[in-house]
């Protein structure tokens, strides 16, 4: 075969399947189409995080609000909910910082995050919330425990009881955070997908912890008004974010999210935290509704994360973000 | 400058860490042969490992992008444009009608690490591993790093990245250092130093600036119309201390239009999450209330 014949054959093969299999064939004027940038290459770089990073969003916005909650429980007289809601939120400060020391590049460093303190930087203020919200949610646990078993009477039974409220009080405060800062760590970077969302994510991310947080008290067999209470408000704005989502689409900039395998799981998770689990828990499937909720937001902040990825490797989606 | 010799910027003894002088580099296309001088200069002087041989097909390109190892990288750009008053001869191989070449031009740029005046690593990075240099230079201090990977989805320009195993020394960012340790030492960064047409300049910022806008009217004047700076000074990035001048629109070098540092979008997304927390801590109170 001749070179000219070889042409013609990639020509014909790019016009038929629109790519061409040989390599060294991508040049100006060759039979390729011409890829976006500098041969299709990332602008910007996708993110390196794994499993870990998606997994500890869920669990961390779960105890996070699991401590908000516990602390309203707290105020009006409910203290067999804040006992629950403290050892989730127990449970959430040992498995936190684990997941976030895994994913770490060098693990045994994990200490240098406590370094410095840096208010511009999400990843600074976060180590901190998360390191905070660690102890005051792990002291609170038990503290609570102690002081509803009984354990100190007298002088020592009062400063127990002081100090487990008020550790709760700060696991609330710093749970407040955690369950809602990482919406800002992804936004406050040069991911389209992300950052072109940016008041979007930390609402999604806050309600869909407090949606967990009560779904997971109420399988835990708290079937209370408050707590039912909260998951309706949760999945009907969860409802009302996915048709904002749905409604404002950046044409390529943000298509990470509404085409592919990630806008799928995107719009499933928003799926499972918003229609189906209002659907269920109206038709009185409260437990069903319950782990809707649950899974959909364990999914979304998959989705999420999988879509930065995507969005961050695809050239004309940084360009058309800045056009 | 070519013909200066050793009293060039690229080649004598300095102290501008000394003098805290901001420094930068002036990177200009039109007079780089694409040689790679300067990425092979730059891994023998920092020690940065070899992250494999793949044929890309991209043009004379394999090296691909930046990246944790690979912290000069020459680009390959193939355009069907003319390159200045570039005259198309006649097709040289058996065309009996006369026609013309189509017009081309082949572009070399070596592309690194913008050392950006507002750098959304450094602002990004929670151990503050990422420091400021005296010139002004954005450096990565290995020893710190933990590897929390915020830095690589912070910088505009897809320059840092974490450095996969098995490579030495992985798990950390790495990136251009502007050859910190040379120019402690009076010396000029490897890449520079190397440079056979300067097509790489280092030198005194405000030097580069202004020898860069002479370059441009320059090339304008010999015909290169779309000859431009790309230096994003008007956006939230502030100005680049390693700059360059580019033949065409930044889109075709892998470059950013509009780069914008981050955080800028801090508050709106911290006004979201405020808004949300406390919502969420007053529909709480609330349901324990009333119901």
């Amino acid at each position: 075969m001749t070179s000219e014949e070889r042409l013609e054959q990639l020509r014909e093969e790019g016009r038929s399947r629109g790519a061409v299999s040989g390599r060294g064939v991508d040049v100006a004027g060759g039979p390729i189409p011409i890829k976006p940038g500098y041969y299709g290459e990332p602008v910007v770089r996708p993110p390196v995080w794994t499993w870990e990073i998606s997994t500890y969003f869920f669990i961390g916005g779960c105890g996070g609000m699991a401590a908000v909650i516990g602390a309203a429980a707290l105020a009006f007289g409910q203290p067999d909910v804040t006992r629950a809601a403290m050892w989730i939120a127990f449970v959430a400060a040992i498995l936190s910082p684990i997941l976030l020391i895994l994913d770490l590049g060098r693990p045994l460093l994990f200490l240098n995050m406590l370094r410095v303190f840096k208010y511009k930087s999400p990843m600074s203020v976060g180590s901190w919330i998360v390191s905070l919200f660690g102890m005051s949610a792990a002291a609170g646990a038990i503290l609570v425990e102690l002081w509803q078993r009984q354990i100190f009477g007298g002088v020592l039974g009062a400063v127990v009881e002081v100090l487990a409220i008020l550790s709760v009080i700060g696991a609330a405060f710093w749970g407040m955070g955690l369950a809602t800062y990482t919406g800002v760590l992804i936004s406050c970077t040069t991911i389209p997908a992300w950052f072109l969302h940016r008041v979007h994510l930390p609402i999604h991310f806050g309600t869909a912890a407090l949606g967990s947080a009560a779904g997971l008290l109420e399988l835990l067999g708290f079937r209370i008004a408050p707590l039912y209470a909260l998951s309706l408000g949760a999945a009907a704005l969860e409802t009302i974010l996915w048709l904002v989502l749905e409604s404002r689409k950046h044409g390529a900039a943000d298509r990470a999210l509404h085409d592919g395998q990630t806008g799928l799981m995107i719009r499933a998770s928003e799926f499972l935290t918003g229609p189906l689990a209002l659907m269920l828990r109206l038709a009185g499937g409260i437990p069903a509704a319950a782990i809707s909720f649950l899974l959909g937001a364990l999914l979304s902040r998959f989705g999420w994360i999988e879509a930065g990825r995507v969005s961050g490797r695809d050239p004309e989606a940084v360009f058309a973000a800045q056009r | 400058m070519i013909g200066e010799g050793t009293q060039s910027t690229n080649q004598r003894r300095h102290t501008f860490v000394q003098d805290r002088v901001e420094v930068g580099f002036f990177t200009d296309p039109s007079v780089c042969i694409g040689c790679k001088a300067c990425e092979v200069a730059c891994k023998e002087w920092n020690e940065v490992p070899d992250d494999g041989y793949d044929w890309s097909g991209n043009s004379y390109d394999n090296t691909g992008h930046l990246g944790a190892s690979t912290w000069r990288h020459v680009l390959f750009i193939e355009q069907d444009r003319p390159k200045g008053n570039q005259i198309a001869g006649p097709m040289s191989l058996g065309n009996s009608l006369g026609e013309k070449e189509d017009p081309f031009r082949w572009i070399f740029l070596s592309d690194v690490c913008k050392h950006c005046e507002e750098a959304g690593c450094l602002e990004a990075c929670p151990t503050g591993s990422i420091v400021r240099t005296e010139v002004g230079s954005v450096l990565v201090q290995d020893d710190v790093c933990n590897g929390c990977g915020y830095c690589v989805v912070s910088c505009p320009f897809g320059v840092i990245d974490r450095r996969p195993e098995p490579l030495p020394n992985a798990g950390g960012a790495f990136k251009c250092t502007f050859c910190y340790d040379r120019q402690k030492s009076g010396l000029t960064p490897a890449c520079a130093k190397v440079c056979p047409t300067e097509s790489i300049v280092f030198g005194r910022l405000d030097d580069l600036r202004a020898r860069g806008a002479e370059r441009v009217k320059t090339l304008r004047a010999q015909g290169y119309d779309d000859a431009q700076l790309y230096d994003p000074r008007e956006t939230s990035v502030g100005g680049l201390h390693a700059f360059f001048l580019l033949l065409g629109e930044p889109e075709a070098y892998g470059l950013p239009p509009k780069p914008q540092v981050p955080t800028i979008y801090l508050k709106s997304s911290w006004a979201a999450a405020i808004v949300i927390a406390l919502a969420a801590v007053a529909a709480a109170l609330l349901s324990f209330a009333f119901l």
